[in-house]
């Protein structure tokens, strides 16, 4: 290599600083070119749907941002409105909560369905967060006790003989488990049920009829929190059912294969809405003639089977993705079934289905809604009822409506995107 | 090898039931059909109790009395002096009515919607993004009740239409939108043979043309494989198609009914019920918003080497679709959009809301009221819907099986 | 023993309540509370109010049982039930009584075994039209779109009408009073046709009220009243009797303010006497303690107080008495003697 600077007049010693593209490649106006009006074909479909904005919000915006916030009644709030066409959201602040607690829920212990929300998030977290450490599992584990205990009421030793009732189980089942899955399982549950039996008929009546933690019937619940109250319940009493269902479809013996698809095709043929005419005007038949069950009871025992079967789809797909290799292994490994499922199958399919699972329990919140048609006064049941059917709001609808589509919207997007948050996590084979 | 691993032929014994392979599975059958044989007695036994304590039975002679009210869309014959079973099938009508128009136009929101949802266009795509999250995210009936409050509101009366001002005005004096639905034209032949034999004829016509457009079109495909040459074939199949019924209709003196304002409201013509285009409107547009998002998946999952590969075959971008990106795609799509069908026809339950008469409303609505036989009236709605679902999950497995990659 | 583990789980759950085959009035009186169906929302008859307590004429016959049986007309559950779910409820126990504005019908009563205690509103079926659609009789209704609410017996009553006549219309049927209100307020049909009394309620809660008219043909004979079980005779005795007291308590005189004063001693008339259990032991017979009438009718006064408080003339219900008047003033009112 030679050394030519001297021929050189002029060298430039550094790189010339690049210019800024021209302004029609760059900037907003090359975003808009590339996205907006890339094609002609594109500018219209713009220019249609700026339109469409446009039409939309032009009705809406006004509307809304004139509404009117406090007023006691519909005649006050167009009287205030004096003609024109605006919101009467007063009946949000008016009603609301009786829109979340239902119209019966005493108002002075709305402190207690309060503090479940509280404790649902503290609970479903462990849950949903695999990071966050597993001791908080204890309070996922006491959640579904202390919850029955604050939204219903009553004496503490209900929540207490139930949560016992589990112990006991759990403690049989670790007894025999060592020995024989199923031996440990069903005796588990066994037991569990005898103490049950036995702590119900030896406790005294639970019922507080003063005081702060005064008792509640279900069928005070309502609103919002109905529907939520329904939606967790149900979704996570499903799961297990759903594993069970999902097994017993893959099973060999074609006795159990056949009673869990038989079960599965008809709840998922046909819709939610004729299973809670079962819960309201059949299911009473099936219990013994001395015993009434609650309205509450048999909606979520309906809505459960509903689910599990849907989960159980889900869950079988799960089990379908598993490659033979994994079943194979866990055979040559001498492992039994249960420990086979436990161990490798189950926590595997599992982790495949959970979007799935979530798109379940999202499908399910929004069916809730449903349990207005059988007179239960959930958020639709409170609106169509009570709250339309009093002289006060006789005649608003887009304001209740709308509230309620909004919260549901938030909490079923909500879940949406931790399901999309929680794929991409458990996306490893495509790194 | 088994022979010597297996244990010597020791006597039978008991725990051998629950510890031997050979025996458990039958045991743990023979366990499980006890204990289903059992709840299913007691649950039958209690059945009987509740019934025999009071005195009520099981009985499906309610069917054949009259119903005793009557239905605003009937489909066949019905008036209030028909039997139960009529109004029933009249509702069971109405349902699979409304499903399969869903059905439809669910399609078309939803593939429309998947399509521009994966457009180059940001506007576009991020307003279809909206659309879908907005009604995937809400319940079903707050939407039918929403949809059916807005036509409600926003469509005139027919009492709008009245007076020498009105309000409102038909479109093209033919089609009149009113808030208790939409009447069109009425088409029907001044000379014709009579009703039905008409409508046989015209159903005759059109099978024919498509016969003969099959034909014409095998008979290019086999020009083409000869010659090279396709010769071209839209012509005479517009004319195959649309000559005959041309003639047809000159021939039987084709002519419309037009609605007409007559007493309290339009008269003559076609009319689709409110509540009927409320509820299709709003299992539309909700379901289709799933369906979009089923399309989208389904035209992500072709790899993008499939459409190079089309391309550097050197097929135009019309053909790297029909040929080679659908066909992949619609094996994906396919299938959970025939259970999004199936949800259509579940979610139609829900036309009570909206006062549609599909069978959940007549049967188990007006007729589970009047009749009081609760059982028997939901066994029966189960048992239709039952029957619906295993019809299409049939229809899916077959075309599951006829798509399925076949892998040698 | 099965039975009893499933039963044991579910008092556990606190969530079952045992009701045992006995007798309905030990079974209210051991639980204390009344469980007593009722629409899920009629204003005037039975509704829940701002703070979700239930009022209405259907919740005072409810709180006067209550109070006859419990003392305390508080001591009530209100069940809302619907059209479908109401006569499942009440055949399969979960409520102790209806009193959800249902027809006395012959099936009802035969072939759904069902006991009607008595009659708490005669009512019939009307028609609403606009004043400016300038029809004066419902036989001019031909070709009319009618929104129905659905629920009880006016889908047939509707049907028979018009048949009757010989003139044709097209059925809306509607789940709910407020959403019936609404299509009808759009012009989604002509005329709203249900029990004249809810017509009464809808049409005071418009806007302009007077843009509105009832028919005057009432094409049916709706005889609204509580009703129980077949077969639980003693139940049914306490709950007609305590209906009976409230209607023969106008009857007599008796009125929420000046119980207090004839209910303690005996007084000059015999039968307000044996209502009031001054005199007699009416309230044995029935099972009851001797104050049972009084403390029904202490519960929300007599039938004429209940009428005026809820539905009567001064409220924006505004139902005249009509046909509901003491057979005394013209009206069906009779209730058998108190002896």
């Amino acid at each position: 290599m030679s050394d030519n600077s001297h021929l050189a007049a002029f060298v430039r010693t550094e790189e010339a600083p690049s210019l800024p593209p021209p302004s029609s490649a760059a900037g907003p106006i090359k975003w808009m070119r590339d996205n907006l009006f890339a094609t002609p074909a594109n500018a219209v479909l713009t220019i249609v749907a700026v339109l469409v904005i446009y039409k939309v919000l032009s009705g809406i915006l006004p509307w809304m941002l004139a509404g009117v916030w406090d007023s006691p009644s519909l005649a006050a709030c167009r009287e205030i409105l004096d003609g024109k066409s605006a919101a009467c959201f007063a009946v949000l602040t008016e009603r609301w909560n009786q829109l979340i607690f239902g119209f019966k829920y005493p108002v002075d212990l709305y402190w207690r369905p309060a503090i479940v929300l509280i404790l649902f998030f503290a609970a479903a977290a462990p849950v949903l967060f695999f990071d966050l450490p597993r001791k908080l599992l204890v309070i996922t584990a006491l959640f579904p006790f202390i919850a029955y205990w604050l939204i219903w009421g009553g004496s503490v030793s209900t929540p207490i003989l139930a949560f016992a009732g589990v112990v006991v189980g759990y403690l049989v089942y670790s007894r025999f488990v060592a020995q024989n899955f199923a031996i440990g399982f069903f005796g588990g549950v066994a037991a569990a049920l005898i103490f049950w039996g036995i702590g119900g008929a030896v406790l005294p009546d639970s019922t507080i009829a003063e005081g702060a933690m005064r008792s509640v019937p279900s069928r005070d619940l309502g609103g919002f929190m109905l529907n939520m109250m329904l939606g967790v319940t149900c979704v996570s009493l499903s799961v297990p059912i759903g594993i069970a269902l999902a097994l017993g479809r893959q099973s060999s013996m074609p006795l159990i294969k056949y009673v869990c698809v038989v079960f599965i095709e008809f709840v998922r043929g046909v819709p939610l809405i004729t299973l809670l005419f079962v819960a309201s005007v059949m299911l009473a038949y099936f219990f013994p003639p001395d015993a009434t069950v609650d309205l509450f009871l048999r909606v979520v025992i309906m809505i459960t089977l509903f689910s599990a079967a849907y989960i159980a789809e889900v869950i079988r797909g799960g089990l379908a993705a598993l490659p033979t290799g994994q079943y194979e292994a866990a055979d040559s490994l001498g492992l039994d079934y249960a420990q086979a499922m436990r161990l490798i199958i189950l926590p595997q399919a599992l982790k495949i289905s959970i979007p799935g699972i979530v798109n379940v329990a999202v499908g399910l919140f929004k069916d809730t809604t449903l349990v207005s048609v059988i007179s239960m006064f959930d958020l639709v049941g409170m609106i169509r009822g009570p709250i339309l059917a009093s002289a006060e709001w006789n005649g608003v609808y887009w304001e209740l409506f709308g509230c309620a589509a909004l919260l549901f919207f938030v909490v079923c997007y909500g879940i949406s995107q931790y399901s999309q948050w929680l794929e991409r996590r458990l996306a490893t084979d495509h790194r | 090898m088994t022979t010597l691993t297996d244990p010597p032929k020791a006597s039978f014994r008991l725990t051998m039931l629950l510890n031997d392979t050979r025996y458990r599975s039958l045991t743990l059958q023979a366990i499980a059909a006890l204990a289903l044989a059992l709840s299913i007695w007691y649950l039958g036994s209690n059945v009987a109790k509740n019934l025999a304590a009071q005195g009520l039975n099981i009985d499906f002679e309610f069917l054949g009395a009259p119903a005793g009210y009557d239905i605003n869309q009937r489909l066949i014959e019905y008036t209030s002096q028909s039997s139960n079973l009529s109004a029933a099938i009249v509702g069971i009508l109405n349902t699979l009515l409304v499903a399969f128009l869903a059905c439809i136009t669910a399609t078309i929101f939803g593939v429309l919607a998947g399509v521009l949802r994966l457009s180059n266009n940001w506007l576009v795509s991020k307003l279809m993004a909206f659309y879908v999250e907005i009604f995937r995210n809400v319940p079903v009936l707050i939407w039918i009740i929403i949809i059916f409050t807005i036509m409600t509101a926003v469509l005139p009366g027919p009492r709008a239409f009245r007076g020498d001002e009105p309000e409102a005005s038909m479109l093209f004096e033919a089609f009149a939108f009113t808030n208790r639905g939409i009447y069109t034209p009425l088409p029907y032949f001044t000379n014709g043979f009579g009703g039905a034999l008409d409508l046989l004829l015209v159903l005759v016509l059109l099978v024919g043309s498509f016969f003969g457009t099959r034909y014409m079109n095998a008979r290019a495909t086999r020009i083409q494989e000869q010659t090279g040459q396709r010769p071209a074939t839209l012509l005479t199949n517009l004319a195959i198609w649309f000559g005959p019924l041309i003639v047809v209709f000159v021939v039987l003196g084709l002519a419309f009914e037009m609605p007409e304002l007559k007493g309290f409201n339009f008269k003559g013509g076609i009319k689709i019920g409110g509540p009927l285009i409320a509820l299709w409107f709003a299992l539309s547009i909700y379901t289709g918003a799933f369906i979009a998002e089923n399309v989208r998946a389904g035209i992500q999952a072709v790899s993008k080497g499939q459409t190079e590969a089309a391309s550097a075959l050197g097929l135009r971008s019309g053909r790297v679709m029909s040929l080679v990106v659908l066909p992949q795609a619609l094996r994906v799509i396919i299938p959970p959009l025939i259970s999004q069908y199936l949800n259509i026809t579940k979610n139609s339950s829900l036309a009570i809301a909206v006062g549609y008469a599909d069978v959940t409303a007549t049967l188990g609505g007006i007729t589970l009221n009047q009749t009081g036989r609760a059982i028997e009236c939901v066994v029966l709605l189960m048992l239709f819907y039952l029957i619906i679902s295993i019809g299409i999950s049939l229809f899916m497995n077959i075309y599951n099986n006829a798509v399925k990659l076949k892998e040698r | 023993m099965k039975k009893s583990v499933i039963l044991g789980a579910l008092t556990v759950a606190g969530l079952a309540a045992g009701a045992a085959a006995a007798g309905t009035l030990d079974d209210v009186k051991a639980r204390g509370t009344l469980n007593c169906g009722v629409t899920t929302g009629l204003v005037g008859f039975a509704a829940p109010d701002a703070n979700g307590v239930w009022e209405g004429f259907d919740v005072g016959v409810c709180r006067a049982v209550a109070a006859a049986v419990l003392g305390d007309s508080t001591a009530v559950e209100f069940v809302p039930t619907t059209g479908k779910t109401r006569f499942t409820a009440l055949a399969s126990g979960e409520i102790d009584m209806l009193a959800r504005n249902t027809t006395w019908t012959f099936s009802r009563d035969v072939d759904l075994k069902f006991t009607f205690v008595g009659v708490n509103y005669y009512d019939g079926q009307g028609f609403m039209v606009p004043k400016d659609l300038g029809v004066g009789s419902a036989t001019e209704l031909d070709g009319a779109t009618v929104c129905i609410q659905t629920g009880t017996t006016t889908e047939l009553n509707l049907a028979d009408f018009f048949r009757a006549n010989g003139i044709s219309y097209e059925p809306v049927p509607i789940e709910t009073n407020a959403e019936a209100q609404q299509q009808y307020l759009a012009g989604a049909c002509d005329v709203y046709t249900t029990d004249a009394s809810g017509l009464a309620a809808t049409r005071a809660s418009f806007e302009d009220p007077a843009g509105h008219v009832l028919l005057p043909e009432i094409i049916s004979k709706e005889p609204l009243g509580p009703l129980v079980r077949h077969g639980d005779n003693e139940w049914g005795d306490v709950v007609r009797w305590t209906l009976n007291a409230l209607i023969t308590a106008e009857e007599l005189g008796v009125t929420s303010a000046n119980i207090g004063e004839l209910g303690s001693a005996a007084g000059s008339n015999p039968e307000v006497n044996r209502l009031l259990g001054t005199e007699g032991s009416l309230g044995d017979m029935l099972g009851l303690d001797g104050g049972w009438a009084k403390a029904a009718i202490e519960a929300g006064g007599n039938y004429g107080e209940l009428f005026e408080k809820n539905i009567g003339e001064n409220t924006p219900i505004g139902l005249s008495r009509g046909l509901n008047a003491q057979w005394t003033d013209g009206g069906l009112l009779y209730s058998p003697p108190f002896r």
